[in-house]
């Protein structure tokens, strides 16, 4: 394994505004966040009702914590006003829209003005530059181009940058590698999932990433993925990893990023207001405190969002960072509050269960959770090809050995089915990894 | 002396047993023996062919888990005991008997019998210093 590539310190995109002091920054959002409140007060119906229920008045906003009186803004909220109903501009300023869609009910649009996507490509543009991508990088860019964000933020992110951006999309796998190989693409922006199976693909090709592409580097988002992962896919490929976040609502990838110290994701915090609740009474927790993070759009013209809940699971990580960057970090997040299935009395994130079945091994890279009633769980995972020997005894340890470790950690004895290795249904967008079949 | 069975992972699945052998059945493979280990969540097909190489290939194509591995087929009288001598032979020899399955021949006088041991070559000396038949991979595919 290579040492972690730890990027100069001086790569910044916007060096100013990436080691902005303390004070200054916090001026800086008040003035940001004051504008935003007026704005969306005078043209957006649905927080002037907000606003004026919790007695708010934005001429009189003294301090940053003053939107704590506000309540949350959800994805309901969004659904409801679908699809125009939360505009702050005029129809005519806006030049996008994306849609994240939901598994059930309507969907969310998000509304970008010229400059949302200006900024948006710049906070990529920081990033990439923080994990030394720029000029002479070739970026295959796999994430879904269209009405997700992930692609094609990322895309003018990369552009601005210098970068030679491939915009393959996700999918079709040999022709991914085809282009890999032909182009000696060096940056990949990916899904965990995808790249798992890309890197089995590869396998299969008798392709060794490691010595026979030209790949350095991988931006992986849209899913929560474990550190075991991210070792695992640093390792076949013999590349860095680094984590991104965002969220079509706060315009997509670039809000929060990993730097080369790969020890938490900075959260652009002079374009974002960050809070962590408890999600279950909605109290706001101190830094360092797991809880679902709130985002409050600071600079977003067509669409501000106040205090959104982006049911993502995370913390502040406190302590400053050794890259320079003043910006706080968020841990890797940890799952998503309506992911979390209770089985036994016991909250579980498919996270936790993942980050054991990757440190197995003998485990290849996918696998199901299966939810058939409230007192059991069934883990069906797929075995590595390489493993089976035709020995029942080895197959009879790798299970106990699962049924062990997991019950270790998540305190519920699961079920293990293993399953032939390509078993499970393959993901080249976002992994399904729960099947919940209970009825209540 | 060391014959090569196919052993196949199979999953806990409706039919896959089935898709396995209809693999093996368009590729006209005539399985010689077989036998099934299983578990309640999954379980291993172990198969005695004419041509495991082949029969290997043509199941790999078809996406399953296929191992190959040496194992040993000794011949025993058709009555009373005569398997029993061979497991005695084994055991006062130190050797472990991973799994075996049994069949009858045709000709009823005798049976065969398919065993993996522990240590294949270990197992094969002592069958052989104790005179027992050890069948040949040609004189097994010819049964």
């Amino acid at each position: 394994m290579k040492a972690p590539e730890i990027i100069r310190p001086d790569s910044y995109w916007q060096k100013q505004d990436e080691i902005i002091g303390k004070e200054a920054l916090a001026t800086l959002q008040l003035e940001h966040l004051t504008k935003s409140l007026r704005r969306v007060y005078s043209n957006v119906p649905f927080y002037h009702t907000r606003f004026d229920e919790a007695g708010l008045d934005p001429e009189n906003i003294k301090s940053l914590e003053d939107i704590r009186r506000l309540s949350f803004t959800t994805s309901d909220d969004l659904r409801a006003n679908y699809p125009f109903g939360l505009l702050a501009v005029s129809k005519d300023e806006v030049v996008r829209v994306h849609t994240s869609s939901g598994t059930t009910g309507r969907a969310k649009a998000i509304c970008f003005s010229k400059n949302d996507i200006e900024c948006s490509a710049t906070l990529i543009a920081r990033c990439l530059v923080m994990t030394g991508t720029g000029k002479g990088d070739i970026l295959q860019n796999m994430m879904t181009y269209g009405l997700f964000t992930g692609a094609l933020i990322m895309h003018y992110g990369a552009e601005k940058v210098g970068a030679l951006v491939i915009p393959a999309g996700p999918g079709n796998t040999e022709r991914q590698i085809q282009l890999m190989r032909d182009f000696g693409t060096t940056v990949i922006h990916i899904t965990p999932s995808y790249s798992l199976y890309l890197a089995s693909a590869l396998q299969q090709k008798g392709i060794d990433p490691r010595k026979d592409l030209n790949l350095r580097r991988a931006y992986l988002g849209a899913e929560p993925y474990s550190e075991e992962t991210r070792k695992k896919i640093e390792a076949i490929y013999g590349i860095d990893v680094y984590n991104s976040y965002g969220l079509t609502e706060m315009s997509g990838p670039g809000v929060a990023f990993e730097c080369g110290y790969k020890n938490g994701m900075h959260l652009w915090e002079d374009h974002f207001f960050a809070e962590i609740i408890d999600p279950e009474t909605g109290e706001v927790l101190e830094d360092g405190q797991e809880g679902e993070l709130v985002l409050t759009s600071l600079r977003r013209e067509a669409m501000p969002l106040i205090r959104y809940r982006t049911r993502d699971i995370t913390k502040i990580i406190t302590g400053v960072c050794e890259c320079g960057r003043t910006h706080r970090r968020i841990s890797r997040i940890l799952g998503r509050s309506d992911d979390m299935f209770v089985v036994k009395g016991v909250n579980v994130f498919p996270q936790q269960i993942e980050q054991v079945l990757m440190g197995i091994k003998g485990v290849a890279q996918n696998y199901q959770i299966l939810l058939e009633s409230y007192d059991h769980l069934t883990i069906r995972v797929e075995i590595a090809k390489e493993l089976f020997d035709g020995n029942i005894e080895h197959l009879l340890q790798l299970q106990t050995e699962i049924t062990d470790k997991v019950r270790a950690d998540i305190l519920v004895k699961p079920k293990i089915e293993l399953l032939e290795p390509g078993a499970l249904p393959v993901s080249e967008g976002k992994a399904k990894r729960v099947i919940d079949n209970r009825t209540m | 002396m060391k014959l090569k069975q196919i052993s196949v992972f199979l999953e806990n699945r409706k039919g896959r047993l089935w898709e396995a052998l209809d693999a093996l059945a368009n590729a006209k493979i005539n399985i010689r023996a077989l036998s099934i280990a299983d578990t309640s969540e999954f379980g291993i097909l172990r198969l005695i062919v004419p041509d495991p190489d082949m029969a290997k290939k043509v199941l790999e194509k078809g996406n399953f888990t296929v191992k190959e591995n040496n194992v040993v087929a000794v011949e025993v009288a058709d009555k009373p005991g005569g398997l029993a001598e061979v497991l005695k032979v084994l055991s006062d020899a130190d050797i472990n008997v991973e799994y075996l399955y049994a069949f009858v021949e045709k000709s009823g006088e005798k049976a065969v019998v398919v065993l993996r041991t522990e240590n294949t070559d270990a197992g094969i000396k002592a069958l052989k210093t104790a005179g027992i038949a050890i069948l040949l991979a040609e004189q097994v595919y010819a049964l």
